[in-house]
């Protein structure tokens, strides 16, 4: 058994081998292909994104806001390999995993049925040296994606969920601004893909399971607990009826803020730490002085003054627009509403 | 659009290119730079030619090693982030090494204007950071921003307009700061908890403060070992314009250096001129925050210990009036008038240290000689803000053994 896994294994690593070769005469001359179908991800139809046998897809309890567009997230193990468990960090994906993520608005947020616009493909390689991240771009045809490691942007519009009408330049980002982001430590890995994540429901085409339940039935994850109610979970902070206001504002701070607010991340130089572990209130940002805001201080005082929303700069960078002042720097050119209320909602309760 | 708009829009256009005393072309090579810098090889030089040039979004440059920007000049090849959509910063350098920046102007990003984080080995030459119009609280924070750094060089560099610190080096190590002109900022240059920095040969004039040497809490890493000489600092009298809440926004207008919470750091040679407020100020952090102790972790020092000022001169406007908006101004008032001494000391001491014997011309202490006719004032602010100023305090007439100078190790000449 261990033999012919092995075996699989060798197989999808050589399979990954040929395709890195057949895309070497890239112009680029980049080792990954040209053209996202050559991922050989997707069955049919790429506009559709059906997964393509081996492929999983998968979704988050809370994701990164990225200018209300939506994601469809995949991931592809190499053939016989498991991912371990653990119940802290980001799932330690196997050499040769590849994960995707693509991005789009659909016409009307009320209607998904009246059709999508994909606007990007994000992937990530898990090759020897490590993980490396690459921007796709669908064409105006929506046959196909293609490498833009410069980024790019493009005009679109959609109906809101409440019917009105939004028109956005949404921004593709380079390659380097994806590395900006899924740096820790000096390396680069993926950020959503985590138990407290992950530990969730999923509706596989007609089947509503569990979703680590089924990764672990399919031989994709190993270890665990028996009962995924012992696992750690982030609320799904968008419904209110998920946890209390401070575990979904710390889930959104987590998945929004946390991968550069940590230590070892490129923000821990302001010593303000937003991932979900973090128990110190000082490293929280409570009563914290700024360390490099300059005019992201919006002339406050304090990183989080409890029980005075109007007063804490967190709250004021969230609710910018302005690429000078807001937070996250990057990924977002709106504000959200939503997110700016349960952040308030979670200061004004704070003693 | 009717002809007399058209006119009008013309000459307008006209205006803000004579302005410039050329006309000013502007060329957009946002996506051919970005993606060359990307694909960028080790051992690359990317030449930026003559010309100005505008963009949208943050320029980055990510995991590379020995990769030269150079321009034609700080005046002659300019990048403009006045139309920034995205991005905190103009030009952002990330994890590599040897990396050289020369020859280019970084003008009105939104946000700092050229961020270097990661980096083992970065120069700055002959480049200018800077923001168009008056000074004013919109500027980006800092110019020249290298961060978390090992072996930084900036020299022949230009920095103004910064709504926090022109020439800023944070949590770094190896560092020297040499023949550059810091203006129109809040801090000329500022060096925080950094190790083993010279700042030399410098002209910081016309800012909020000039040089700053500053050691916060709850960083990564923490500073000592500094060397400032051979700087002329003078005329730092700029009203404080950083937006509210940034530590920088504490130092009143008139200050030329200030060393905060330092440890191990001299002070000499520096000609110190015309500040209303404070020519050389040492201070502790409980200035800025009085319940640090209640928030900061046990390895912070929030002293300033083991500084030695000499050998510098001074040329002070003496009965001018210290700046008030900022409390420390407001002290330095209330306890001076218009005659505030060149030279003050905060004088909150560890009182464990106290306890155990302390004495200013010990290792932890603090020397002050050999700087001509001034005064120097010890606020012993440790009992309290009415206690009385000591002048000329005894105790601190001492010389300490030099300090090693910065060495750096730089691959790329």
């Amino acid at each position: 058994m261990r033999i012919r896994h092995w075996t699989w294994g060798l197989l999808a690593a050589s399979a990954i081998y040929l395709v890195s070769v057949s895309a070497m005469w890239h112009p680029h001359g980049l080792a990954v292909p040209m053209k996202l179908s050559d991922f050989q991800f997707f069955e049919g139809d790429m506009a559709a994104q059906l997964p393509a046998e081996g492929v999983m897809p998968y979704t988050l309890n809370t994701p990164l806001f990225s200018d209300y567009a939506l994601k469809l997230r995949f991931v592809r193990l190499p053939d016989g390999q498991a991912v371990p468990y653990n119940d802290s960090v980001v799932l330690d994906f196997p050499v040769g995993t590849v994960i995707m993520k693509t991005f789009y608005y659909p016409e009307d947020m009320r209607k998904p049925e009246k059709g999508r616009t994909l606007m990007e493909t994000r992937v990530l390689l898990h090759e020897e040296g490590g993980w490396s991240a690459w921007p796709y771009i669908w064409n105006e045809e929506q046959t196909e994606a293609y490498l833009e490691v410069a980024g790019g942007s493009r005009e679109i519009q959609w109906r809101d969920d409440r019917g009105k009408k939004q028109v956005l330049n949404y921004l593709i980002p380079n390659k380097n601004q994806c590395n900006g982001c899924h740096v820790g430590h000096d390396e680069l890995r993926p950020i959503g893909p985590t138990v407290r994540q992950l530990n969730g429901s999923y509706h596989y085409a007609h089947v509503q399971g569990h979703q680590l339940a089924a990764w672990r039935e399919l031989g994709l994850l190993h270890g665990g607990p028996e009962e995924w109610a012992d696992a750690p979970r982030v609320p799904v902070w968008a419904n209110a009826e998920d946890g209390s206001v401070a575990e979904r504002a710390r889930a959104w701070l987590d998945i929004n803020c946390g991968h550069c607010h940590q230590p070892g991340g490129p923000a821990e130089t302001s010593a303000l730490n937003l991932h979900i572990q973090e128990e110190n209130p000082t490293a929280l940002g409570v009563l914290k002085k700024p360390i490099a805001a300059g005019r992201g201080s919006g002339g406050l005082e304090y990183s989080i003054v409890p029980g005075k929303p109007s007063e804490s700069i967190l709250l004021y960078r969230v609710d910018s627009d302005d690429p000078g002042v807001m937070m996250p720097e990057l990924g977002r050119q709106m504000i959200y509403p939503d997110a700016v209320e349960v952040l308030t909602e979670w200061i004004a309760e704070m003693e | 659009m009717s002809s007399g708009k058209f006119f009008w829009t013309l000459s307008l256009l006209m205006v803000a290119s004579m302005a410039w005393g050329q006309k000013v072309t502007w060329q957009d090579i946002e996506k051919e730079l970005q993606t060359q810098l990307i694909l960028a090889e080790d051992g690359d030089v990317i030449d930026l030619p003559a010309g100005h040039y505008r963009f949208t979004r943050s320029l980055s440059l990510d995991r590379k090693s020995n990769i030269t920007l150079r321009g034609a000049g700080m005046n002659e090849t300019v990048f403009s982030f006045a139309d920034q959509q995205e991005g905190a910063e103009g030009l952002k350098i990330t994890h590599g090494s040897n990396i050289v920046l020369e020859g280019f102007t970084v003008l009105d990003s939104r946000g700092d204007a050229i961020k270097v984080q990661y980096v083992d080995g970065i120069t700055f030459r002959d480049m200018k950071t800077a923001w168009s119009g008056k000074p004013k609280k919109s500027n980006g924070a800092y110019g020249f921003y290298p961060v978390q750094c090992t072996n930084v060089l900036i020299e022949l560099c230009e920095a103004q307009g910064a709504s926090d610190a022109g020439i800023y080096v944070g949590q770094s190590a190896h560092i020297i700061v040499r023949n550059n002109r810091a203006y129109e900022n809040v801090a000329g240059i500022e060096i925080e908890n950094s190790s083993y920095a010279d700042v030399h040969n410098n002209d910081a004039f016309n800012n909020t403060g000039g040089i700053l040497v500053f050691d916060m809490p709850n960083l990564t890493r923490y500073g000592s070992h500094c060397r400032v000489f051979d700087n002329r600092v003078y005329d730092n009298n700029l009203k404080n314009f950083a937006p509210r809440g940034n530590v920088v926004g504490a130092v009143p207008a008139g200050t030329g250096i200030v060393l905060l919470a330092t440890t191990a750091c001299q002070v000499y040679g520096n000609s110190i001129s015309g500040h209303r407020t404070a020519a050389v100020a040492m201070v502790s952090y409980y200035l800025m925050d009085e319940d640090i102790d209640d928030r900061k972790e046990p390895e912070y020092d929030p002293y300033v210990t083991n500084i030695s000022i000499h050998s510098n001169t001074f040329d002070e406007a003496r009965k001018s009036m210290p700046n008030i908006r900022k409390q420390l101004g407001l002290l330095l008032f209330l306890k001076f008038g218009r005659d505030v001494p060149e030279i003050l000391y905060d004088g909150v001491v560890d009182e464990d240290r106290e306890m155990q014997g302390y004495n200013y011309a010990g290792p932890a202490g603090i020397c002050v000689r050999n700087n001509g006719p001034v005064r120097f004032a010890f606020l012993d602010l440790s009992h309290g803000r009415k206690a009385d100023p000591i002048m000329e305090p005894e105790g601190f007439d001492c010389d300490k053994a030099p300090l090693e100078a910065a060495e750096l190790t730089l691959n790329n000449e």
